[in-house]
């Protein structure tokens, strides 16, 4: 139970700490904002490994597989087309 | 220190350049740095959840980043910047499913010595997750023009939603009670699934936006139930910082709609009665229209012109010859400037993305708050593919459906022009009196075309 009440601590206070972070985050950047922590939603890939991580071929570790190459889509390309994105921004010369 | 809490430690060095990574990425200067910083710490909690003594599995585990860092890579070089939202809803989905997976793994390796909490979160990040996919494919398929963008509705719609829901709390519940039941954790996958799909048909083209952040927000929720499951720090905080940033944007977006969320989520059905009723008043008297000539004279003669882009500029992708015909302009003294309504799109900030690609330098986007006093004083607006957030009536006419949604004052410029197919209603199904007053022209014509045909004439004159 203890463990549960850390982790819900954590959860809720990052909510609040994500908030605040971004709460004034101008409208250019809506776009690169999202497709970044959409990128950081890719998160689950470590869960992805925790889950694939025995050397058996059970299903629960081909299920971790299939989260794998999901969550890497999700990591790789999000982060992929933020920067290329972000590139584009430019200021006038 | 062991290696359990050096991994401890690590993963809350990557947490806090996560936060750091989302802070750069709100100001303009520094987002290349906060995405990267993002990025870095990505990598940081795959290397050293790597080092976990039950990781042995290093062949399946490579082929499957492999396999994922492939095709993540091959599609974001690809895409197109018009079809940003698509790609977006597409991502979102895959997180949303590996953290479904995920779920279902932990539940199968577990059997039946599962303990009550973690059977709740597992539920709960199997519940997220398969909603999360089946919604933001439905969400593609609108966004990429497969599933028709009209908003989906037939009777009983939201008590058909109810009853999934809580037949899915039914199932869940005797889970709990019985972890052995294992055609209710399918059942309960598959309902997750439906109800994704459900929830997105009703939604209408022009209100994509909060979806996508809605979907956001929802694969970051799913993260954090997965750091649940596995009481995984990491996960949780990103998870919940990703779903922060998803209920910032969907705010914002609905509140730019004048909009409750409820509204937008459940309110598909009030829609279609409005655009139903507008179409019977949509004929339009006294309209004006011009040539590319003629538009060019006006323009020639003016000392400011405001660009309005609409989603018809990014269907058209008209974005670099908007750029060129603003050269055009500014070579000749015009000050040019780009008024950007906040669901300008089909994705928050979609149209700000076009027009960077375009080499338009940002200081010149403004807005609406920002821009909205100066087109009194503005000689030219030009409309492009724009309409519902340029309608007067959202003002003035208090029946209106769109009554109250803030707007871009383009009628209060000296002269109008707008660059539009043809006098079809927006998505609010209504007519634009914008269209037939007397000082705006007409331009119809596709929005690519259009704005060629006017640079070209503004070269000749």
């Amino acid at each position: 139970m203890e463990i549960l009440i850390t982790a819900l601590f954590i959860f809720i206070l990052a909510i609040f700490v994500g908030f605040e972070v971004i709460a004034k985050v101008p409208p250019t950047l809506h776009t690169p904002l999202m497709s970044g922590s959409n990128a950081i939603s890719g998160i689950t890939l470590i869960g992805a490994l925790i889950c694939s991580g025995p050397l058996d071929y059970k299903v629960s570790t081909l299920l971790g597989f299939a989260a794998i190459v999901f969550a890497t889509i999700n990591v790789v390309g999000g982060f992929l087309v933020t920067d290329r994105m972000l590139q584009m921004f430019k200021r006038k010369n | 220190m062991n290696l359990p809490d050096l991994i401890d430690i690590s993963y809350l060095v990557a947490s806090v350049l996560f936060i750091f990574g989302m802070k750069c990425l709100s100001s303009v200067k520094t987002a290349r740095l906060g995405n990267l910083l993002a990025a870095l710490a990505m990598l940081m909690a795959v290397v050293v959840t790597l080092l976990d003594q039950g990781i042995v599995n290093y062949k399946l585990i490579a082929a499957g980043i492999v396999i994922g860092g492939l095709i993540g890579t091959i599609t974001a070089r690809l895409v197109q910047m018009t079809a940003m939202p698509q790609m977006v809803a597409v991502f979102n989905g895959f997180g949303g499913l590996a953290s479904a997976l995920v779920a279902f793994s932990e539940y199968h390796r577990l059997g039946s010595g599962i303990g009550n909490f973690v059977l709740i979160t597992i539920l709960l990040g199997t519940f997220v997750g398969w909603l999360t996919f089946t919604g933001s494919m439905i969400a593609y398929g609108k966004l990429q023009g497969i599933v028709t963008q009209q908003p989906v509705v037939y009777p009983f719609q939201n008590a058909l939603n109810l009853v999934i829901t809580l037949a899915i709390v039914g199932m869940g519940v005797w889970v709990v009670i019985d972890p052995a039941a294992q055609p209710f954790f399918w059942a309960i996958m598959a309902a997750a699934s439906l109800l994704g799909i459900l929830l997105v048909l009703p939604i209408g083209g022009a209100d994509m936006p909060v979806v996508i952040s809605l979907l956001n927000s929802y694969s970051g929720i799913a993260a954090a139930m997965t750091g649940f499951v596995l009481m995984n720090k990491v996960l949780i905080v990103a998870g919940a910082l990703v779903g922060a940033t998803g209920i910032i944007l969907t705010a914002i977006m609905c509140k730019a709609m004048n909009r409750s969320l409820t509204n937008v989520v459940f309110g598909a059905f009030g829609q279609v009665e409005a655009s139903s009723s507008g179409a019977k008043d949509s004929g339009y008297t006294g309209v004006k229209s011009c040539s590319a000539e003629e538009a060019a004279m006006v323009m020639e003669s003016a000392q400011s012109v405001l660009i309005v882009p609409g989603y018809g500029l990014a269907v058209a992708r008209a974005q670099h010859a908007i750029k060129e015909l603003a050269d055009v302009l500014e070579k000749r003294g015009v000050t040019v400037k780009y008024a950007i309504h906040p669901v300008a799109g089909r994705m928050p900030g979609h149209m700000n993305v076009l027009l960077a690609e375009a080499e338009v330098p940002y200081e010149q986007l403004f807005e609406m708050d920002e821009i909205n006093s100066e087109f009194e004083r503005t000689d030219v607006a030009l409309v492009v593919g724009a309409n519902d957030v340029t309608n007067p009536v959202a003002r003035n006419e208090v029946g209106s459906p769109i009554y109250g949604m803030p707007i871009l004052n383009v009628d209060k410029a000296r002269t109008v022009i707008v660059v539009k197919r043809s006098l079809s209603p927006g998505f609010a199904g209504i007519k634009n009196p914008l269209f037939e007053s007397e000082k705006t022209l007409m331009f119809f014509a596709d929005a690519k075309k259009a704005i060629e045909g006017l640079t070209k004439e503004m070269n000749s004159l």
